[in-house]
């Protein structure tokens, strides 16, 4: 069997597995479609929270760039991680107790103020739009890829089956596919892991073995160091980033992970606060498993790829090498007409170019692995993109037919009406996320960088303040969340667009990249929601009652309507 | 309930300054020094950064939701599973 028809098979298989889900738990009121009637197991919510958080980014895009940037890469690992301590220490119990549908919900009654909640709309949609945008994508390359349809077929095929389990289960569908997806995607990220982790290594746990020898009694890790330097590369222990944007970056993905709006929504769908504390434990544990494996990955895969390309005859390289080629992924340029494959730091020398996103999908071809493990990986990234885009997709829906038509357009709506209109804002967002697929904007990736930044500079002061600070009032909040926002708009648009007279990395206030803006933009929300709030007067009696009351676990119930 | 707010925030600021120090202080502050020692092909501050924060956060929150379940029995806030 080829490699093609594995592939159609374990992702037929998956698929109609996802499909039989949705049919199996179909969602009947707004209660099972925003939070699947609050009845879901903490350990079920933590299976989903973690696929749910697990994009294509983490399965397809982390462990290459990791690759590229050896320690640089940790930001990643420390920021997609941490933020979980926070959303467990600080969030997930409080607005569990709180009990309503979405975060943009917390904000509008915590700050008695519709314009707090159409701030806190208008983030949520932002944030995750230009999320789903990336899910479409992957879900893109990985069709084209290894089912050799076009990128359009694909995205095509991927909206269906994201819009018919969305569409018709609601949170309660999605709840339950995604324990599916994880599984799925967590098989498929270890397996190769811990083929190539034996092959190198003689270890089966992929985490030990990027710390141990070869079959030369050289550690991999001073092997690959030493790699680096022959190319001219610097070390893959140390990295190159300043001291202070590593910290800034780390920072802002840790918080802005813990103000992402789909990630906290999976917290209201738990019975009570004692199971959101303990569905945030199990969502870290099954997305550490990924995370620690990861880096593992890195190490193995840049040590094959080099090992394989570096001074080697172009004639020689194996079939994995020729069939990136074609996707245009791999590109070879024989500068000095040698027909060998020079490899190297310096521009000027080097003859190939890799991009990062292949080194999960191409490393079990690059180890020689079997080929259902090939075809596996491919099934493993669609769940990975599958279950964050239905995630992204319902806080959207929710975001529309709840926050926004129930709350201020039209708050006598019928539940029934409420629901058409839930589905219909789902079915949208899927077109729209779809047209994104197929026409990815050239920007994606900054505005990926863009959604955390914008997280972290206004929800999580917000909701953080709002639970911790009995006497912030609206006029705090709000403004505080407008400059949050302003400066990161304007930060990321000047440096990443050349807007406002543009500007590069000598520019960077502080040395901070606009990735790790994020951080300072919170630290200035912070800032001027406490000074406003101390010149404005306090909250009204009944909002200093909410806050008292849901800093007390007990009496939670259901997420309930009002 | 404002002695249990005054305990519950001090485990706070006991388990964030942990988190605070495996990844902020070890993985990227202290890193340097740490990188000097060398534990089986790791060097410290970069195993830190790439596995031992982690293992760390976990092991935060497992230990979180152990001492608020205490602290829930002790006040009386505690629900029953059958709840």
């Amino acid at each position: 069997m080829t490699i093609q028809i594995w592939t159609w098979i374990l992702v037929g298989i998956t698929f109609s597995l996802y499909i039989g889900i949705a049919i199996w738990s179909k969602a009947g009121s707004t209660k099972e479609f925003y939070v699947a009637g609050s009845g879901v197991s903490p350990l079920a919510n933590g299976l989903a929270t973690a696929a749910d958080w697990m994009s294509a980014a983490s399965f397809i895009s982390m462990a290459g760039i990791i690759s590229f940037e050896g320690y640089d890469g940790s930001v990643y690992l420390m920021g997609w991680t941490g933020g979980y301590v926070l959303l467990a220490l600080l969030l997930a119990p409080y607005l569990r107790k709180f009990g309503k549908f979405t975060v943009p919900d917390f904000i509008g009654d915590r700050y008695y103020s519709n314009t707090a909640r159409s701030v806190a709309v208008f983030c949520a949609l932002l944030v995750s739009f230009t999320y789903v945008a990336g899910q479409m994508q992957g879900v893109g390359i990985v069709f084209s890829r290894f089912l050799e349809v076009d990128i359009t077929t694909g995205v095509i095929i991927g909206m269906v089956i994201v819009l018919f389990y969305a569409v018709l289960g609601g949170m309660k569908g999605i709840t339950y596919t995604q324990v599916a997806q994880y599984c799925v995607l967590i098989f498929a990220f270890m397996v190769p892991a811990i083929f190539i982790s034996v092959q190198m290594t003689g270890h089966f746990i992929p985490q030990l073995g990027f710390g141990s020898t070869d079959d030369n009694g050289i550690y991999l890790l001073d092997k690959l160091d030493g790699l680096h330097k022959d190319l001219g590369f610097s070390a893959y222990t140390t990295g190159k980033k300043s001291m202070i944007d590593v910290f800034c970056i780390t920072a802002a993905l840790m918080v802005g992970t813990a103000g992402l709006p789909h990630v906290i929504v999976r917290f209201f769908t738990v019975k009570k606060v004692s199971d959101a504390r303990k569905s945030a434990g199990w969502a870290l544990l099954f997305i550490a498993i990924l995370y620690t494996t990861a880096p593992a990955i890195s190490v193995f895969s840049r040590t094959n790829l080099i090992e394989t390309v570096s001074n080697k005859k172009y004639v020689h390289m194996p079939d994995w090498f020729k069939k990136w080629e074609t996707t245009g992924l791999i590109t070879f340029t024989d500068k000095n007409q040698d027909q060998a494959i020079q490899y190297v730091a310096n521009r000027e020398l080097n003859e190939l170019e890799i991009n990062r996103d292949i080194m999960v999908l191409a490393n079990p071809e690059i180890a020689g692995l079997p080929k259902w493990v090939i075809a596996l990986v491919a099934a493993g990234g669609l769940a990975a993109a599958l279950s964050t885009a239905a995630g992204l997709l319902l806080v959207i829906s929710s975001s529309v037919a709840h926050d926004l038509i129930k709350r201020m357009i039209n708050p006598k709506i019928s539940e029934k009406g409420e629901l058409i209109s839930a589905r219909v804002a789902a079915v949208v967002a899927v077109c729209v996320a779809g047209y994104f697929g197929i026409n990815p904007p050239g920007f994606v990736a900054a505005v990926v960088a863009l959604a955390f930044g914008l997280a972290a500079a206004s929800f999580f002061p917000a909701i953080i303040l709002g639970i911790f600070y009995k006497k912030m009032n609206k006029q705090g909040a709000i403004s505080g969340m407008v400059v949050g926002i302003l400066m990161m708009l304007f930060y990321m648009t000047k440096f990443k667009f050349g807007w406002w007279l543009g500007g590069n990395q000598e520019h960077w206030w502080l040395g901070v990249s606009p990735e790790g803006f994020g951080s300072i933009a919170m630290i200035a929300n912070f800032v001027t929601s406490i000074i406003v709030s101390k010149f404005t007067p306090d909250p009204p009696k009944e909002v200093q009652k909410i806050v008292e009351n849901i800093r007390i676990p007990s009496g939670a119930g259901a997420a309930n309507n009002h | 309930m404002k002695e249990y707010w005054k305990h519950n925030l001090k485990y706070l600021v006991f388990l964030l300054t942990i988190w605070f120090i495996v990844s902020f202080g070890a993985g990227i502050i202290f890193i340097a020094q740490l990188n000097e020692i060398k534990i089986g092909g790791f060097k410290l501050g970069f195993w830190f950064a790439q596995q031992g924060a982690i293992y760390t956060f976990v092991i935060l929150i497992i230990v979180y939701i152990r001492l608020m379940n205490k602290l829930d029995k002790k006040y009386g806030f505690h629900e029953d599973d059958n709840f």
